[in-house]
């Protein structure tokens, strides 16, 4: 199919492309020089970005699941009915999978990556995803309480942690380590949890620095497109920034193998905090972004809050449990042999609530005070701080201090009184938009053909109605949000999926999963590892373990020369 | 031809560990597999037991047919009803689920499982308070405190004791049995609870007063009574303290706290007890499903349609009212006016009531071998055993997912439930084949 959009806005970050007036080319599900007799869209009044970059969002697995199964009443709301295109889709804060593709393909996104998958638990995560449409697709894989990797790096044998997680990758088919509340996981199974860099995991004898630290060198020898993914410990906790900080500067014990950071802090509005009790919470985001502006090797992506009704999840199952004894809402937990610890619980960020308030606030500080926009990405961390497609109401609060202020009278005074946010008067443009959620993305992930509008790239596309030389974004930040919130084209490798918000074809998408190989020898000590512990200590056997790839929608390995040996 | 690493689809302990031997097409020895596993293995090959040719109701017999016939009657009848319901799924595939799913959300019909007659209060006990769990190698690895409520593995899950909770040896266990106490709580001796080190009586129907009990003495509170629920005082307090001692405590429970006087309520109670113990120390919980793939039914519904079971279609879009969309209910109330049963036999086990209406209304019955249920119904579509003759995924208890294996060519003729509803759906459509429709959704 060939298509031409011709003569929209284009904002195009990675090519520096700034809203210059010009066509974009697509042919055979690529962007292109130039096409002959393509179909002409017309595009003009109207902004044209790359197709939108999801990196962190929880949108499939065992623990989005048990957040749908635990929560009927989240499953009567926003409920449409099925079309002659779509199927019956629901839930508000953990959507149906079929809804989870629907709604990010109308906000223009076309590629997602759920953020957490236990690797044995792949199989589920990868059966939700095969029911995702309409966006290419990938799965951060938990490593950071795994006991193969904390022995190995324990004894100090990096190579064979790297030969594991090579291993794990392929085995789950995921696409990048992802490591949450280092040690915290395991020290979960017996019911305690770490609260430091230096405290040490139970039985294991290592502490959560030699976990971080060991696995930014095994994702830097392997040489993987993603950087390690990290959520860094004492998520939510008052006072939280100090081991932030401490945390960022393991970044620096390993050189990047590609032009991306070595750890990527995620959902960090969740871990700049300040005070020494709720009753002092108090933003810590300045220090934060002080640091990241200072450093070259860490990127963050926010996590940001939106008020209103959500169900946090999370593979941090002592912070599941922390909050929910704060809430006395319902409770479930999944400790999950060998690797992780998963708990999920409601939660209800409350505009009278001053800790919800400055949450909220904290968050915006982080976009706004970190200077250049590929070092801090937008998310919700979704569903933790918001749904994701809340997104528009976040863009306009970036591209707009008015509507800021306008919220600020909202909610708490603590907003104001224990956050800079009411002192900033930064305001995105578009260009900024465009890199915080879709361009930074594909850089960080180390995609390629995302995120931008190069000759070569995949045709994904988005284009919104949106006039930037009629729209004061300051101003008439309602109608950012609106126009965000319905694209008038989506286009996936270049077949027209949603028109004038509405969705008009469902596709199935990619799945991306690397394939690192490593030495041979290597390799062979490996299995003879595995074979012996999964004989002893797991529940399932070897042979069931790794997901097959009947079980992807249009499997696509990423191969990853590494020269480990 | 030896395979080994195969799954056993009969329960939902879902053992991955067994060794199977085929020659000629013939399984001639089963290794590992607990004797209801290895008469399940054994049996597909007996196929005087199997039903192998498709079936339609003529003049009140039913007669073999062509499966282009029995299709075409199935799809008939569930298009012209107005609101058809599709009840079984615990005993098949989750590719078989999907495809089910779909169909009942094309036809507008109510889509039900097996849960809604076994750990159906479990999972609305959930929806009231969470779920505290875990996979069952942390119970192997972690627990030292093992306790089976109203369940008796011995007859129901027979490797479950020698797996996963209490003989195997696990990385902090390393003693295996001597490292762990067994704690069962049941209303009668039985096998399991013989070999308990400690077995507690419960008077039938006052489960709830004695998780209530524990829960105070958990909670500080001062127990009064004399005994509770039949159970002394001493007794309850020595549990509790047990429970809040033990480094790693799981609580498993079967029918007899779901299905017993009380049911959701006690299971609510239960997993308000494990989250009071999570106070003290490290405790979970773990419902013992029963078939071995009613887990993965929920799961499929859940991420399909945000619900575990139990849901209408009718609306266009997945409404769900445990009462009043769950299969009895919509059955004894006479409101579905035609029904699909798929590896399931409810006409056996449904309330009379239910089974009378089902005999009623046109009924299509999808099964690997005779049923009363397929006795009375008007089309009957034979099909390949899942986890034998056709692959596939099953969600073990614990909802670990695994792949099922092929290890046995099914009987000549004779689908998988997948390819069955596949076609059933292509039908419904309107598209002239199945075969054509899949070939298109293959491309």
């Amino acid at each position: 199919m060939k298509l031409i959009l011709k003569n929209g806005f284009v904002y195009d970050p990675i090519n520096g492309i700034n809203g210059e007036r010009m066509d974009i080319c697509i042919q055979d599900g690529k962007i292109v020089e130039d096409v002959e007799n393509g179909r002409i869209i017309d595009c003009s009044g109207k902004l044209i970005m790359p197709g939108g970059v999801e990196i962190h969002s929880h949108i499939a697995g065992g623990k989005v699941n048990t957040g749908r199964i635990m929560r009927p009443e989240d499953h009567i709301k926003n409920v449409f009915p099925k079309t002659g295109v779509t199927r019956a889709a629901n839930g508000y804060s953990t959507p149906s999978t079929f809804l989870t593709g629907y709604l990010y393909s109308k906000l223009g996104y076309t590629c997602a990556f759920t953020a957490a998958m236990p690797p044995l638990m792949a199989r589920h995560t990868h059966e939700e995803l095969h029911d995702i449409p309409m966006l290419d697709k990938g799965a951060l894989t938990l490593m950071g309480n795994n006991w193969f990797v904390m022995r190995y790096l324990k004894r100090g044998d990096v190579e064979l942690a790297a030969a594991f997680a090579a291993w794990l990758l392929r085995a789950a088919k995921g696409y990048a380590i992802k490591v949450v509340n280092p040690g915290g996981g395991e020290a979960w199974g017996w019911g305690r949890d770490v609260r430091s860099l230096d405290d040490p995991v139970p039985h294991f004898d290592i502490t959560p620095r030699e976990i971080i630290s060991g696995l930014v060198k095994v994702n830097e020898m392997l040489s993987l497109p993603h950087s390690i993914h990290l959520h860094a410990n004492n998520l939510g906790r008052v006072g939280n920034y100090v081991t932030t900080l401490e945390t960022m500067e393991l970044a620096d014990g390993a050189k990047p193998a590609r032009e991306r950071q070595t750890v990527q802090l995620t959902h960090v509005q969740f871990h700049s905090y300040g005070g020494d009790s709720w009753r002092t919470f108090a933003s810590e985001a300045e220090s934060i972004a002080k640091a990241v502006n200072s450093k070259d090797n860490v990127i963050v992506d926010i996590g940001q809050v939106v008020f209103g009704d959500t169900t946090t999840m999370t593979a941090d199952g002592p912070m599941e449990y922390y909050l929910s004894s704060l809430t006395g809402l319902k409770w479930s937990n999944r400790n999950i042999e060998l690797e992780t610890s998963p708990g999920v619980t409601p939660f209800i960020y409350s505009k009278h609530s001053p800790v919800s308030s400055v949450q909220w606030a904290v968050g915006l500080e982080l976009a706004l005070h970190i200077k250049d926009p590929f070092n801090v990405l937008l998310t919700t961390d979704h569903p933790n701080g918001a749904p994701f497609f809340k997104y528009p109401t976040i863009i306009a609060w970036l591209m707009s201090a008015k509507y800021r202020e306008e919220t600020m009278k909202e909610v708490h005074r603590a907003a104001q009184r224990n956050t800079t946010l009411a002192t900033i008067d930064r305001e995105y443009d578009f260009y900024e938009i465009a890199t915080v959620t879709r361009a930074g993305q594909a850089k960080s992930l180390g995609l390629e053909e995302k995120g931008h509008l190069g000759p070569g790239a995949d045709a994904d596309v988005a284009v919104y109605d949106i006039n930037p030389e009629e729209v004061d974004p300051g101003r008439d930040y309602r109608l950012i949000e609106e126009k965000f919130a319905r694209t008038s084209y989506t286009i996936k490798s270049g077949e027209v999926l949603v028109k004038d918000g509405e969705i008009v074809r469902v596709v199935n998408g990619r799945t991306l999963y690397v394939d690192a190989q490593v030495d041979e020898s290597l390799e062979r000590e490996l299995m003879r590892d595995l074979d012996y512990y999964f004989k002893r200590f797991y529940s399932v056997n070897l042979a069931n373990y790794p997901v097959q790839e009947v079980y992807l929608t249009n499997p696509t390995p990423i191969k990853v020369e590494t020269g480990v040996r | 031809m030896r395979y080994t690493d195969v799954i056993c689809s009969f329960c939902g302990t879902l053992c991955d560990d067994i060794e199977v031997v085929v020659e000629d097409n013939r399984i001639v020895d089963v290794k590992h597999a607990c004797r209801i596993g290895t008469a399940k293995f054994l049996s597909s090959n007996e196929l005087e037991h199997r039903l192998l040719k498709p079936m339609v109701r003529k003049n009140g017999k039913l007669v073999e047919t062509s499966l282009d016939e029995a299709l075409d009657r199935a799809a008939g009848i569930l298009k012209s009803a107005i609101k058809p319901l599709l009840y079984g799924w615990s005993s098949t595939s989750c590719e078989a689920q999907s495809a089910g799913i779909e169909l009942a959300e094309e036809l507008g019909g109510v889509i039900d499982a097996t849960v809604t007659v076994c750990h159906g209060p479990s999972v609305l006990a959930v929806h009231d308070a969470g779920y505290p769990g875990c996979t069952l190698g942390e119970v192997k690895n972690r627990a030292d405190l093992v306790i089976y409520w109203g369940s008796n593995p011995m007859h129901g899950h027979p490797r479950h004791l020698s797996r996963y909770s209490i003989f195997p040896r696990g990385y902090f266990r390393e003693r295996g049995q001597s490292d762990r106490e067994l704690v069962v709580v049941d209303v009668r001796k039985t096998d399991t609870a013989k070999i308990a080190n400690r077995f507690i009586k419960v008077n039938y129907g006052e489960d709830y007063e004695l998780i209530s009990a524990l829960r105070k003495v958990v909670n500080g509170g001062e127990l009064r009574e004399e005994s509770v629920a039949g159970v002394p005082r001493k007794e309850i307090i020595e549990l509790a303290e047990k429970m809040m001692n033990c480094q790693f405590g799981v609580l498993f429970f079967g029918m007899g706290l779901t299905q017993s006087y009380g049911r959701h309520r006690n299971i609510d109670n239960a997993i308000c007890l494990v989250r009071d113990l999570n106070v003290h120390t490290k405790f979970v919980m773990q419902p013992m499903r029963g078939h071995y793939n009613v887990v993965g039914f929920s799961e499929v519904l859940g991420w399909q349609a945000g619900f575990p079971y139990a849901v209408d279609f009718g609306r266009g879009f997945a409404w769900y009212n445990p009462g009043e969309t769950t299969a009895n209910d919509v059955l004894q109330r006479g409101e579905c006016d035609a029904a699909l049963v798929i590896a399931s036999d409810p006409v056996s086990h449904f309330p009379r009531k239910s089974v009378e209406h089902l005999a009623k209304i046109p009924l299509v019955a999808i099964d690997i071998h005779p049923t009363p249920t397929t006795q009375i119904a008007d089309v009957v579509i034979p099909s390949a055993i899942a986890g034998i003759e056709v692959e596939g995924t099953a969600y073990r208890m614990d909802s670990v997912p695994l792949r099922l294996r092929k290890i046995k060519e099914p009987p000549e003729g004779v689908l998988s439930d997948e390819e069955i509803m596949r076609r059933l759906l292509a039908r419904v459509r309107g598209a002239e084949s199945g075969v054509q429709e899949l070939e298109v959704r293959a491309r």
